[in-house]
């Protein structure tokens, strides 16, 4: 009988997988937020009026802005779990890496993340007949910056769920730091739907490459200081 | 209770004069610019502001990396001090920034990508300080506290990459500008000497009151194990 720790990709592997079947029976989490999402979409409806001429320019803008907001119900709640029931300190005693616990919530955190886009965007372009969202691109700039708002915010939802504030506080944590993310996703995937040469969106597709990289790295190297106790 | 340093007190002295000469150097030594006039005057404070804060920020992600590896709470002081210095120079900044905008740029503020992207490094040390307000146990409040400030500190060096990435208003005195640039002079060794002694003057300055942060620091930690040690 194997009895070595699990490598680092198993263990992570496992986490995110315990986290998918829970949300499969219970489904609490992808329904709040492709809710939320829909309701966000329906109020930049009419707060922005979106006629066909706005909607050229403002589609990356209302989908980014969707997302990210979605993004943070999804990464406090999965990170809350984890804490009231005293799931973390269960998943702290594991002989595992620490850093497989990252990986493994990132990884949930992510396929909620894209779950709940591939549902809104198919939604979105039916609803504002904008076929444009299904470029090729424009869905690798979504799975890139998705993955660097997901690295970071996985990091600072496990810090924010241990302060007294809890919820209140991720958000206003997040949105400075992800900015670079958000800003390059979105200039990018704008470019993208108006059509832009390749060399005017490869400017903000190099910066969202670097960020990601940086993110996803410091966010495993620093994630032990977060659980420690 | 320690005694004040006389190397405090010297540069308590210096750090007056400095400014003194500073605000000389800017109002009455340097020469009037000719399109802009006066109010090209406020350019050497937004410097010497603009520089500190940026030098703070980074002071603060390297103490906090150091605090992460020695655990030295000392490091933390120094840390949380860096920040708030420099989030209140980095405020002064963006205000002598807005009065030299509204005649120069005819707007007080713009959402120009350098404009922006200040904004939100602001925006990242207030959420730092939020952050430290809701937690309780010293020890995990300076960890938090560390790895926010390392973030945020990587999220400082797009507010000067942006300025070559994207087109801005935003001039930039030292080395190549921007084709949309608006408001930039090129300047003259009157000019040159004025800015950097603002800078001089304001990196005194910042060592001077970081070193007195650190110091209360210091005594609200004796405050806080006393308070402690009455209510057991």
């Amino acid at each position: 009988m194997k009895t070595s720790a699990p490598s680092l990709f198993s263990a992570a592997l496992a986490i995110a997988r315990k986290d998918l079947a829970a949300e499969f029976r219970s489904r609490e989490l992808i329904s709040a937020m492709l809710v939320f999402a829909m309701l966000v979409i329906l109020i930049f409806n009419f707060a922005l009026e979106l006629d066909v001429g706005v909607r050229q320019s403002v589609t990356a803008g209302v989908l980014w802005t969707t997302f990210a907001f979605a993004g943070t119900l999804g990464l406090n709640r999965s990170m809350a779990v984890e804490k009231d029931r005293g799931c973390m300190d269960g998943l702290l005693l594991a002989p595992v890496d620490r850093s497989a616990i990252f990986f493994g919530k990132a990884l949930s955190n992510l396929a909620f993340m894209l779950l709940v886009e591939a549902i809104v965007l198919p939604l979105y372009a039916l609803l504002y007949n904008e076929t444009r969202v299904f470029k090729l691109e424009f869905l690798g700039v979504l799975a890139l910056g998705s993955i660097g708002y997901i690295a970071v915010g996985t990091l600072l939802s496990a810090m924010s769920a241990q302060t007294r504030t809890r919820d209140v506080l991720l958000p206003i944590l997040l949105f400075p730091v992800a900015v670079p993310v958000l800003l390059a996703s979105v200039k990018a995937s704008g470019g993208i739907i108006a059509g832009l040469p390749f060399e005017e969106i490869l400017v903000p597709l190099n910066l969202l490459i670097v960020y990601d990289v940086i993110f996803v790295a410091v966010s495993f190297m620093i994630f032990d200081f977060i659980v420690e106790e | 209770m320690q005694s004040k340093p006389i190397a405090l007190t010297v540069l308590d002295v210096l750090s007056v004069i400095g400014i003194g000469a500073a605000t000389y150097f800017a109002l009455v030594f340097a020469p009037t610019e000719a399109v802009m006039g006066n109010v090209q005057r406020v350019f050497y404070f937004h410097v010497g502001t603009a520089w500190v804060g940026m030098v703070g920020f980074v002071l603060a992600a390297v103490a906090g990396v150091v605090f992460l590896i020695t655990k030295d709470l000392k490091w933390d002081r120094l840390e949380f001090a860096a920040v708030e210095v420099s989030a209140m120079f980095f405020f002064i900044t963006i205000a002598l920034g807005s009065i030299w905008a509204r005649p120069a740029w005819n707007t007080w503020w713009t959402w120009d990508p350098r404009l922006t992207t200040a904004a939100v490094t602001e925006l990242v040390y207030i959420a730092y300080f939020m952050l430290r307000a809701g937690i309780e146990d010293p020890e995990k409040r300076a960890r938090f506290g560390a790895v926010y400030a390392l973030l945020g500190g990587l999220s400082a060096p797009v507010t000067f990459m942006v300025i070559r990435l994207f087109r801005t208003i935003h001039p930039v005195v030292i080395g190549n500008q921007s084709a949309a640039a608006q408001g930039g002079f090129d300047m003259e060794s009157g000019m040159l000497i004025a800015m950097f002694v603002a800078i001089g003057a304001f990196t005194i300055l910042f060592v001077d009151l970081i070193w007195h942060r650190v110091r209360l620091a210091k005594l609200e930690a004796t405050v806080e194990e006393i308070k402690l040690k009455n209510s057991i």
